[in-house]
């Protein structure tokens, strides 16, 4: 097995050849077949690998070839399989194989049909880069790749200029991030003389390597991971990012490459635990990001805007796990919210197919009876997101916020009200779309229809997977034996060692479970009260809000003080150097020395006058010059 | 030969050195102050026969012929200058019915 190891990132990179040079010529069933069939070899190469990994525990390494040589420093191009990167190639392959096989039918009627597959297979195959690398180059090769890729797709329909505008800020913002990354990379090396894991994971914190600073390392590369995983103050661009065709926001921007940042925190683990600060500024940054996430999802109307900012929540509470040291918790959060993320966003797609493109909820309603399988698929991601047993987000977000609980009970109960939140927004974007009457125009009234099996059997296997996904990490207090944690416990063993938690009691466990669904399901009840009940609806754009509710739709006008503080001052700084230091300055330059030339040619050819006895002149005139010279000399 | 060198040696150098000076000044002054093209150029062989003098006068003094057969050469190139030089006034004159240099007041930009 593992000589096809190198198949299952080629595999997706020669779909994007073949697409990409064949995207006018193929015809869109070979183009569709061939980007989803060549993602599901790689699947199945992977499910191989995990089995394997699972059976033995013992890490693979396969070096492809030694990529090349600074001094002493040996940059391998290697790929490490461990526990931890299995799962993520299970996720990778398995949700993007879903995406791909959905996207056939999305995406059947656009014309850029084999230029979106290309990219699709591409993205696939830098996220598997990411994953599979063995050292920190080949991820950052990946981490740079996705956040490409990320940008292509958000533009893809680039015509319309807020789609392109959209890109340009993900990719911009995903900028701001990278940097840090590899500036943490950097010190990596300077320190540790290596970017390998295995390099630098069993040395950090040993006394030869006592001087790393790893505090300033780890705030580094947490960093990246706030850019790529849309963290408070970078998040703004990922609710823009739905600029993209919605298999994009369900595989990119939901499922897999926002999830590269937990990926690197978890990846990286040893190096968090000794640096304990870190981990304060981890979960802080998280729990915000959880709160703020889900307190502007609570008013948005555009069905992909909560989902979302659902997600930057979400990936909020993996950070909050991560900070805390739940690091089986965040990765398990991960995995579930691969599942019932990819399907909430797989089925909004359908419900957006089915209303002729519109994503406003206040013109959607009613549509339970019309979309059955949609329904019923949602209705069970949004058990999931909200943690309503037995689904799989209760079991990944109950452990994330048991071990919050252990660390800090006030951080706990805020956590606990965002979980509130989600349960409600998520309830009211569902009421809203399947329940009352449908809000459309006739003609959308019309045309509304479930979506074909391409779209509905991903469905129906992501909500397979959102309700049972779960059950891999039952805890021990449920009597369950948590898979998940006993799987990853060899790449988490130094730092379970470090950060040795007190179990809380089975009680108390149970108790905070109770509270956690309590809340959950009160929220459901209010949003069926406030949505199908009173059927109350948000107001259009033109009406005056509630305060509360007008900060909340405004998304806190973050994007406008991000305006007002960095773009408008960048702007004018521009104009400045655009005015003075370009045109005046180096123009100024420029022309000069060419004005000069022509006045001093003016003046300097008037010497030439054209008199044979003045030239013999200046010619002995030159000769006794140049003799006095040397003879002075 | 060997009177010969005898006798030309038994002038100091000296002298040699002060008439060619005075030759090729002479040379210099006539083609800074006469527009007669053909006297302009009468000057400039002045100058150059003065230098050759001079050369030969220093090479019979270090005993060295390398000069004398230096001067030869110079000979020999004079000739081909001077033709071209004549031609050119040859030229001139049938274009402007004049040797005067300030006639030919269009060599300039």
């Amino acid at each position: 097995m593992n000589n096809y190891i190198w198949l299952i990132p080629v595999l997706p990179l020669a779909g994007f050849i073949i697409n990409g040079l064949g995207r006018n010529s193929l015809s869109k069933g070979v183009i569709g077949f061939l980007g989803s069939f060549l993602i599901l070899i790689s699947f199945g190469i992977s499910l191989g690998l995990f089995l394997q990994v699972k059976s033995t525990g013992v890490p693979i390494n396969v070096t492809l070839f030694d990529w090349f040589v600074v001094g002493n420093i040996k940059f391998p191009f290697a790929f490490l399989i461990d526990q931890l990167s299995c799962l993520m190639l299970l996720i990778i392959t398995g949700v993007g194989f879903l995406i791909h096989l959905y996207s056939v039918g999305y995406m059947k009627d656009d014309a850029g049909f084999g230029k979106f597959f290309s990219y699709l297979n591409l993205f696939v195959f830098f996220m598997l880069l990411l994953v599979m690398g063995s050292n920190y180059l080949i991820m950052f090769i990946g981490w740079e790749g996705v956040g490409l890729c990320s940008y292509l797709l958000i533009g893809f329909w680039y015509t319309n200029p807020d789609y392109a505008d959209a890109a340009k800020k993900a990719f911009i913002m995903n900028r701001v991030g990278d940097l840090g990354f590899i500036i943490g990379i950097f010190l990596l090396i300077s320190f540790f003389g290596s970017t390998n894991f295995a390099d630098i994971f069993p040395n950090a914190g040993t006394a030869k390597y006592a001087n790393a600073p790893l505090t300033l390392i780890t705030i580094l590369l947490f960093v990246g991971a706030v850019g790529k995983s849309a963290q408070l103050p970078l998040f703004t661009w990922l609710p823009d990012a739905m600029a993209g065709p919605t298999p994009v926001s369900a595989l990119i921007h939901a499922a897999t490459m926002v999830t590269a940042g937990v990926y690197m925190i978890a990846r990286s683990n040893i190096l968090f635990t000794l640096a304990p600060d870190t981990l304060h500024v981890v979960a802080i940054v998280g729990l915000a990001t959880a709160v703020l996430g889900a307190l502007i999802a609570l008013t948005q109307t555009d069905i992909k805007k909560v989902l979302a900012y659902s997600t930057v929540s979400q990936l909020g509470y993996m950070f909050l796990g991560l900070g805390v040291g739940a690091y089986t918790g965040a990765f398990f959060h991960v995995l579930t919210h691969a599942f019932f993320k990819a399907l909430l966003f797989l089925g909004a797609g359908s419900v957006i197919h089915a209303v002729s493109g519109e994503q406003d909820m206040r013109k959607m309603g009613g549509l339970k009876g019309k979309l059955k399988i949609t329904f019923i698929t949602m209705l069970i991601g949004t058990l999931a997101i909200s943690g309503i047993p037995p689904f799989a987000g209760f079991f990944s977000k109950d452990e994330i916020l048991a071990h919050v609980f252990t660390q800090s009970p006030a951080m706990y109960t805020i956590g606990v009200i965002t979980a509130m939140f989600t349960s409600f927004y998520m309830f009211r974007m569902l009421y809203l779309t399947f329940y009352g009457k449908f809000r459309g125009t006739h003609e959308q009234e019309h045309h509304l229809h479930e979506s074909p099996a391409t779209i509905t059997i991903p469905l129906i296997i992501l909500a397979v997977l959102s309700t049972i996904g779960g059950f891999i990490g039952v805890p021990e207090s449920l009597g369950g034996h948590h898979w998940l944690e006993h799987f990853l416990s060899p790449v988490f063993e130094r730092s379970a060692a470090i950060l040795t938690a007190a179990p809380s009691a089975d009680q108390t466990e149970w108790i905070l479970m109770g509270i956690s669904v309590a809340g959950a399901l009160a929220a459901l009840g209010y949003a069926y009260t406030k949505y199908v009940k009173n059927s109350d609806m948000p107001v259009a754009d033109t009406e005056e809000r509630p305060a509360l509710v007008d900060i909340s739709y405004h998304k806190f006008y973050i994007d406008e003080l991000y305006d007002t503080m960095i773009r408008k001052p960048l702007d004018t700084l521009s104009v400045f150097f655009y005015n003075v230091i370009d045109k005046l300055g180096i123009d100024g330059i420029v022309n000069g020395l060419g004005k000069g030339s022509i006045e001093a040619s003016k003046g300097l050819r008037l010497l030439q006058t054209g008199n044979v006895g003045f030239y013999i002149f200046m010619m002995v005139v030159g000769i006794i010059s140049i003799l006095l010279c040397i003879v002075i000399k | 030969m060997e009177t010969l060198n005898h006798n030309i040696q038994a002038i100091p150098l000296n002298h040699y050195i002060l008439l060619c000076s005075i030759i090729f000044s002479i040379g210099v002054i006539g083609v800074l102050i006469r527009r007669n093209a053909i006297v302009i150029f009468m000057s400039v062989e002045l100058m150059l026969n003065s230098v050759n003098l001079l050369l030969t006068a220093f090479s019979v003094y270090r005993g060295d012929a390398t000069g004398q057969v230096f001067v030869f050469f110079i000979m020999a190139l004079a000739a081909a200058e001077v033709a071209v030089g004549l031609a050119i006034i040859v030229m001139i004159y049938r274009n402007t019915n004049s040797i005067d240099i300030n006639v030919l007041n269009r060599l300039k930009w």
